[in-house]
């Protein structure tokens, strides 16, 4: 009788896991997939401006345009931004809510003025006849630098969205998954912009 | 022959106890070590812009080579203290993941970059002149 059962069992194979492959943590890895390739896109701008980034049209250089001490200022915001992230994951670990919204807030604050910043460079260069038209170096520029501005953007809007969510349901296991991965795409998103800096504001300037 | 069950039940209990913090350790990082991380990030944001606004370097290559030395600093920086990269994170694939877009970005710039100077080189030289009155 059970010899019977047991063959029986035997001839259907089973096709699929009977428990959850990953129970938690597949989000980490499946959001670190997605920054890998959102990584792929900025290498492609990169490269393009690489290439294109010399060829002025008889226009305006780098060096006439660019003003370092409002990149500078730039960077620090994005990178005050990061270090407020960091204390709101860890206000996170304490459990403490309003502490998590608070340092949200803190970092949508800087996200914003470096958001403000950088628009009211772009607005400067439309202006002086600068604008993403004028030649092959200003359109890879704007499309890079307007491409990593889009991020932040949405990185703000995120921002806001989670402190909402914080605010109405608290720290819940969901929320703590959707702030890491929040905190995962706010640093890279720095990481792209030590990119930027370094290479189409300080090495454009070095000419 | 006594040594590979034994090295067998470590790996077994190795594996249990990661699998125990997975996705945990993710996103976890210490005020500490925020803070180092932040200090690094500033003195490496700190020094290409002092060199390139003071030009303190006469040289524009060397300049160059500073800069982008110490963004990649930088960048390696803000993957330790900032997104906690480690080998061990998701049993390895975060950083199988990175290790192959690193591979594609260095493909995809250096490559670019080498095919496109070759095109540059190769392209009949133009005067300022007659780039003006290109259509």
């Amino acid at each position: 009788m059970t010899n019977a059962t047991q063959t029986e069992a035997a001839k259907a194979p089973q096709f699929y896991l009977e428990e959850e492959h990953h129970p938690e943590g597949s989000t980490m890895l499946g959001f670190w997939i997605y920054l890998m390739s959102d990584c792929l896109i900025f290498a492609v701008l990169f490269a393009t401006h690489g290439v294109l980034g010399r060829n002025y049209a008889a226009g305006p250089s780098p060096a006439d345009l660019f003003d370092l001490p409002l990149v500078a200022i730039n960077t620090a915001m994005l990178l005050f931004s990061s270090i407020t992230y960091g204390f709101a994951m860890l206000q996170m670990e304490r459990n403490a809510k309003m502490e998590t919204i608070f340092w949200l807030g803190v970092t949508a604050v800087f996200g914003l003025s470096f958001l403000g910043l950088e628009l009211y460079e772009f607005y400067h260069l439309i202006q002086e006849g600068a604008g993403p038209t004028r030649s092959a170096f200003l359109s890879s520029f704007f499309t890079l630098v307007g491409t990593h501005g889009l991020h932040v953007t949405f990185g703000i809007i995120w921002i806001v969205t989670m402190m909402v969510q914080v605010r109405l349901h608290g720290l819940i296991p969901e929320n703590r998954r959707r702030l890491m991965c929040l905190s995962m795409f706010w640093h890279f998103l720095d990481v792209i912009w030590i990119g930027v800096f370094s290479f189409v504001y300080l090495i454009g300037v070095i000419g | 022959m006594s040594s590979q069950p034994h090295s067998l039940a470590h790996e077994d209990a190795h594996e249990a106890h990661h699998g125990h913090s997975h996705g945990h350790e993710a996103g976890h990082g210490s005020l500490r070590s925020y803070m180092i991380g932040f200090a690094l990030s500033v003195v490496l944001t700190a020094i290409p812009f002092a060199l390139v606004m003071s030009g303190a370097l006469d040289s524009k290559v060397a300049t160059a080579v500073v800069v982008m030395g110490l963004g990649a600093i930088q960048i390696v920086v803000h993957m330790i203290f900032f997104l906690h990269m480690n080998q061990r994170s998701e049993g390895g694939w975060t950083m199988m993941a990175l290790i192959f877009t690193l591979i594609i970005v260095g493909i995809a710039l250096a490559g670019s970059l080498w095919v496109m100077h070759h095109l540059n080189v190769n392209m009949m030289p133009m005067t300022n002149e007659m780039m003006k009155n290109m259509p």
